[in-house]
């Protein structure tokens, strides 16, 4: 089982997660976050003065998957989120040890 | 009824509206004030405000009123609704001075000195100007115009506001390394709320400074003042948004309403003297000098996070020279005197007075109070306790 875990633009989740609920994807955690990257986030004009915002909103979707579907949701998320400009974010794979369900005790790939 | 009769009681009608209308200000300082300012400090700002009104009024009652206008006497309405209008103006000149110490003030010397204010320094800059006038007779006798006070409020309580922040420094974090950190509104709608709250009590503010719309003439120049009050704020409001987007390609909202009332301010010393059309004038060049001053104040290093010196202590010189600019029957010298002798006594009485209770009572909020915010410390009460703090 693996953990995938992308941080993407605000206005690209209801696109990202079409095209997950799509591939058969039930289920997924999101989360308001701010952050920044290479690019450093941006500066505004506040009356007349210049300053930069360095966290930029961000949405962080997290959702476990069996191994063998892990390309295909990468590749997917890819394709829903990418705009070409700078900022369309990053996606982390990582290795989940366990799952429970709390209601039924089921263990790993049956609680996906 | 007798004529006489009527017009008393038309005039304490009015008098008391525009009373209602002036303390409406109230919450419009609090809520501009409240949306300018970082989350963590908007109950204290909130606090600060309503203890204002009710500190200053309760003290212009006791003592301020008496000092101001000599006795308790008046033959055209009833005493009480003149003094009932005039207790309105008070807390304005704080309100003023209060806007810009914000988010490092600490309330309570910042109500002792609420206290000296009105019930000592204000009643004497009203004194010498509209009241009994004890400078009557000597060389500093003021004959400057200025009917609902550009200098006697707005420049007085910005002058307040100059000495304070002399003594009270920048917010901390604001000027680091020579550098000037922005700390952007937290609350747009506010402060779009609050400017618009003030606009229109404004129409209190001047229209009943006229004093009597008992007769056609006197509800004519009602009617005008208004209108003029009016124009000018429009003015100002076009004129900021031109200029920022001449020099930023933006529209910041923020400065378009510190230029309504930048305008507001400049044609409150005689919009009864004005033809329809030069508070256009006024008001325009009113909005300009708030874009250009907010800056100016900020090299130097003057930390007002409302903006009150640009918009109240600027535009009330600029708008006291104005009466003597466009109004032939109004001598330029006298406004210029009346200018210079409030500021002197209105900057050195403020200084003075808020030095001494400094040494007593700190005004300036510990730094760790700074950074945790001064809901926390001085209220107890978070204006928004379900918000995560932003960094």
């Amino acid at each position: 089982m693996k953990k995938v875990e992308a941080v993407i633009k605000p206005f690209k989740l209801e696109d990202v997660k079409d095209a997950l609920a799509e591939i058969g994807i039930d289920g997924m955690t999101v989360s308001e976050v701010k952050g920044y990257g290479r690019q450093k986030g941006h500066s505004e004009l506040y009356r007349g003065a210049e300053y930069v915002v360095d966290f930029l909103p961000k949405i962080r979707m997290e959702m476990v998957v069996a191994e063998e579907m892990v390309e295909q949701v990468t590749v997917t998320i890819v394709e829903a989120a990418r705009t070409g400009k700078i900022g369309d974010g990053k996606i982390f794979v990582s290795d989940i040890e366990k799952i429970i369900r709390i209601r039924t005790g089921e263990t790993d790939e049956e609680a996906i | 009824m007798s004529e006489a009769d009527f017009k008393y009681i038309i005039d304490t009608f009015f008098a008391l509206f525009a009373m209602v209308l002036i303390i409406f200000m109230v919450p419009g300082f609090a809520m501009l004030e409240a949306g300018l300012v970082r989350t963590k400090n908007v109950s204290s700002v909130l606090t600060v405000n309503t203890m204002i009104y009710a500190v200053a009024s309760m003290f212009f009652l006791l003592i301020g009123y008496t000092i101001a206008f000599g006795s308790w006497e008046n033959s055209s309405m009833s005493i009480w609704a003149a003094f009932l209008f005039q207790m309105a103006f008070v807390g304005k000149t704080v309100n003023i001075m209060s806007g810009g110490v914000s988010e490092r003030v600490k309330i309570i010397p910042l109500m002792i000195f609420t206290v000296v204010m009105a019930a000592v320094i204000y009643p004497l800059v009203v004194n010498i100007s509209w009241g009994a006038d004890l400078l009557k007779d000597t060389v500093l006798d003021l004959n400057m115009y200025d009917l609902a006070g550009s200098t006697v409020i707005h420049s007085t309580g910005g002058w307040a506001l100059l000495a304070a922040i002399l003594i009270i420094g920048p917010r901390k974090g604001r000027y680091k390394n020579g550098n000037i950190r922005v700390i952007p509104a937290s609350n747009v709608p506010l402060v779009v709320l609050g400017a618009m709250v003030l606009w229109i009590g404004w129409f209190g503010f001047n229209g009943g400074s006229v004093g009597s719309i008992s007769s056609v003439e006197n509800a004519n120049t009602v009617a005008k003042t208004i209108m003029n009050t009016n124009t000018a704020g429009l003015a100002g409001a076009i004129i900021a948004a031109a200029i920022m987007y001449m020099r930023y390609r933006l529209l910041d909202i923020t400065m378009i309403l510190n230029g309504a009332l930048g305008g507001l301010v400049a044609i409150t010393a005689g919009p009864d003297l004005y033809d329809m059309y030069t508070p256009i004038l006024i008001g325009a060049i009113g909005g300009a000098l708030v874009v250009f001053a907010v800056p100016m104040f900020d090299k130097l290093r003057l930390d007002d996070p409302v903006g009150a010196l640009s918009v109240h202590l600027i535009n009330g010189i600029w708008g006291t020279l104005a009466v003597g600019i466009f109004v032939e029957s109004v001598s330029i010298v006298d406004q210029l005197k009346g200018i210079v002798v409030v500021a002197l006594f209105a900057f050195v009485s403020s200084y003075a007075v808020i030095f001494v209770i400094n040494k007593f009572v700190k005004f300036r909020a510990e730094d760790d109070v700074q950074v945790e915010g001064l809901d926390v410390n001085e209220v107890g009460v978070e204006a928004y306790p379900e918000f995560k703090r932003a960094i």
